[in-house]
């Protein structure tokens, strides 16, 4: 069955990591949704986090490649996982008029989205949160008129103690 | 010390005393330090490409990493197909290239290539190293990479400033810390009892091994394991050696040019017992047509082959050499029962044949089946791509691991000369002798002078029949016999649509290897008919330096047995009537 993967690359932090995992994704054919890479607490340690939408099997193929990677430290798919605290976040650029601009804003704040900047013609506003959360708030502004957005791609971080490091595999 | 002197003095801690490769401008601070070092051999090519190869015929006849050493740009880019040849079949390789000042890279300097862009996919692991500090540790870890775990190969770019630099107290480290690498070599002990277990219920169990046999040692387990049970076997193109050709389990290699009995075994087996294999696309036809009747148990050494191509019932991730003693030791003896006697009558059945008559052409499979008269048993046998590499395949007589080399997995034309030149370098003591053909020679025949004046006494047998046999062979069977390209001898006054041979056909054959032999001071000699085979063999190899001994074969002759691509191991060709 093919739907989103979101998986955990834990890295040693090394010059053209990112190039690496995403150029072996792309090489055996597998398309790459989104992929944030950015370093950890620990200087040597760098995380990848990537969303994929494949099947299964394929899903496994990436992982036991990424796994195979010399840098590669731990390599978990975490899209059946509960214990894992999934978040996104989003600019929007939304197109607003006066008469509408405070149902927007009403809107916004049931979302805990915060305005950056009012114009008389937009509001650009940033958003945090899991992302069916983000997809729901990019459903309820459409009607507003959405004129850009950026998404930054998921991250996410277990909810348990982290486990030892040099451990391949496993949770 | 200078980095320079670092990288020679790492070599040698890592017990190299061989390097194959060719200088350039910012390599000279290497080259500078090995003009004063005896203790390493460095042999020069007259191609970066022939340098490759030459390591790596080095690593697969020695079992020792093949170390590369070329300059940035052309240097470093001609190696890449000698590169990937390694990688597809596994094949431990350090690959040192020069790149331009750090200084420069990105700015599209004179002779810059993003060498560690280029070799990402193709390599095992690869570097750049920005900082003379980091230059010893990674050597280190390079060479502990290419050889261990599943081998292969490893480059490290060396910018000139940093092999220029110095660094104050140099010391080779002792450990590696790779914290994400870690190569499985145990096997799960139950999975392995599940697998003895799942032998002894078997009816028709049928061992399936490849090269990861000859890379993991583990040839004289394998015929332990084989004396215990009696396991039929299937052996791949990258296996052949690890089981000698006459002993009584041997099918065959399996496959696209494999062996009758080895495909119905295949076919039929209710246990497959993969060791150290990839199940290769020419090994297994359509995936869901092979193998339907077994349980698939997969021994392996890299877990992402398992279960990449076939699905598995029963993996076990480890070193071959480990899992089969274990596995011996586990499994309760098996007597020769039904099975064997079904495999055996197919071998006799189906033996793969050829004809050759008294007069008119040569045979080429002849060539290659006279050869076993004549050769030494302890030779080195390497071969190029094509039709020829296939019926040495079928025909050699194979005896010992690491004795029979050639590209597998990306099937690289022009890897038989420099190859075998590696491997007359690697084993003094052994004949070497390289079977080709008349397109794959063409495509690294500069090596030739490489021979010669270094004096390695390869035997080159060069299976002549001016066409690229095995594309020519596919237009000839799949393509209506509309042979595009493929001819050798083609020339201004041919047809458009050639479909074979006819009066117009030039007579010449050109170049005369027998000239371009003799101009590169190389022996040479000449067969056309059936009754100088033996003759021409026998002198080839009596000779004590170099020689091309060139076989004008029938044009036209196909190697079979043959499954067509798209097709089940049972559809087999056999080019009978």
């Amino acid at each position: 069955m093919v739907e989103k993967h979101t998986i955990i690359i834990t890295v040693t932090n090394s010059p053209g990591v990112l190039a690496r995992i995403s150029g072996l994704l792309f090489q055996r054919g597998y398309n790459i949704e989104s992929a944030i890479g950015a370093p950890t607490e620990d200087p040597d340690i760098y995380k990848v986090i990537l969303v994929v939408q494949e099947s299964d099997e394929h899903i496994e193929q990436i992982v036991k490649q990424l796994n195979k990677l010399i840098g590669t430290i731990r390599v978990v798919d975490i899209s059946h996982k509960d214990n894992y605290i999934v978040r996104e976040y989003i600019i929007l650029k939304l197109e607003v008029q006066q008469k509408n601009r405070t149902d927007l804003l009403e809107l916004a704040r049931h979302f805990n989205a915060h305005a950056i900047d009012i114009e008389t013609d937009h509001i650009i506003m940033e958003l945090s949160g899991n992302p069916r959360k983000i997809d729901r708030f990019i459903e309820l502004v459409r009607p507003f008129g959405i004129k850009e957005y950026v998404r930054s791609g998921e991250f996410a971080m277990s909810e348990y103690q982290k486990s030892k490091k040099g451990e391949k595999n496993g949770d | 010390m200078k980095g320079a002197e670092i990288v020679i003095d790492a070599l040698k801690k890592e017990g190299v005393n061989t390097v194959f490769g060719y200088p350039g401008g910012v390599m000279i601070p290497i080259f500078d330090v090995l003009y004063s070092t005896p203790e390493i051999r460095f042999l020069l090519t007259r191609h970066e490409q022939g340098a490759v190869h030459a390591a790596d015929g080095y690593a697969r006849s020695t079992g020792k990493v093949g170390v590369c050493m070329v300059t940035s740009g052309p240097g470093a880019t001609n190696t890449i197909t000698g590169i990937a040849t390694a990688k597809m079949d596994s094949i431990p390789l350090v690959i040192l290239s020069g790149q331009v000042h750090t200084n420069s890279i990105g700015t599209d300097a004179f002779q810059e290539t993003d060498m560690v862009g280029l070799t990402r996919s193709i390599c095992k692991h690869n570097y750049l190293i920005k900082d003379v500090n980091d230059l010893a540790k990674t050597i280190k870890e390079a060479f502990y990479i290419a050889r261990s775990g599943r081998p292969g190969p490893v480059s490290i770019d060396l910018p000139v400033n940093v092999l220029n630099s110095k660094v104050k107290n140099y010391v080779y480290p002792e450990n590696i810390h790779l914290p994400g690498y870690k190569p499985v070599i145990q096997g799960n002990p139950m999975q392995i009892e599940k697998l003895a277990r799942a032998i002894e219920r078997a009816k028709k169990p049928l061992l399936y091994t490849g090269g990861g046999i000859i890379s993991s040692g583990a040839t004289e387990v394998l015929h332990g394991l084989l004396d215990k049970t009696q396991i039929p076997i299937v052996v791949t193109l990258m296996g052949l050696g690890s089981i000698p050709y006459d002993h009584p389990c041997f099918l065959g290699m399996p496959g696209m040019h494999g062996t009758i009995a080895a495909n119905k075994a295949l076919t039929e087996c209710d246990l497959l017992i993969a060791v150290g294999v990839r199940f290769d696309d020419r090994v297994t036809g359509p995936l869901h047509t092979f193998a339907q009747q077994a349980t698939i148990a997969h021994i392996d050494i890299d877990a992402a082959e398992i279960g990449k191509n076939v699905k598995t019932h029963l993996p076990i991730v480890g070193d071959a050499a480990h899992v089969l003693t274990e596995l011996t030791e586990r499994v309760k003896p098996r007597l020769k029962d039904a099975w064997n006697d079904r495999t055996e009558y197919w071998k006799e059945k189906f033996p793969t044949r050829y004809e050759q008559k008294d007069q008119g052409t040569v045979i080429p499979q002849y060539v290659i089946d006279a050869l076993n008269q004549v050769i030494d048993p302890e030779a080195i046998v390497v071969t190029d791509v094509g039709q020829h590499q296939m019926w040495t395949a079928l025909y050699h007589h194979f005896r010992k691991p690491r004795h029979f080399l050639s590209s597998g997995g990306l099937g690289t034309m022009g890897f038989g000369l420099p190859a075998a030149m590696g491997a007359a370098l690697g084993n003094p003591d052994k004949q070497v002798v390289c079977i080709t053909g008349d397109g794959g020679l063409q495509m690294n025949i500069q090596e030739l002078a490489t021979c010669a004046i270094n004096r390695f006494p390869v035997k080159i047998i060069v299976i002549n029949n001016a066409y690229l046999g095995m594309v020519r062979q596919w237009q000839d069977l799949f393509w209506n016999k509309k042979y595009s390209q493929v001819c050798l001898k083609r020339g201004p006054d041919c047809p458009q649509e050639c479909r074979g041979l006819d009066e117009h056909c030039p007579p010449d054959y050109i170049p005369d290897f027998v000239k371009v032999a003799e101009a590169n001071s190389v022996k040479g000699l000449r067969a056309a008919k059936p009754g100088e085979v033996l003759p021409t063999l026998k002198k080839g190899l009596q000779h004590t330096g170099p020689v091309l001994m060139e076989f004008l074969v029938s044009r036209e002759e196909n190697v079979y047995p043959m499954v067509s691509a798209g097709k089940p191991l049972t559809d087999i060709l056999t080019g009978e009537e």
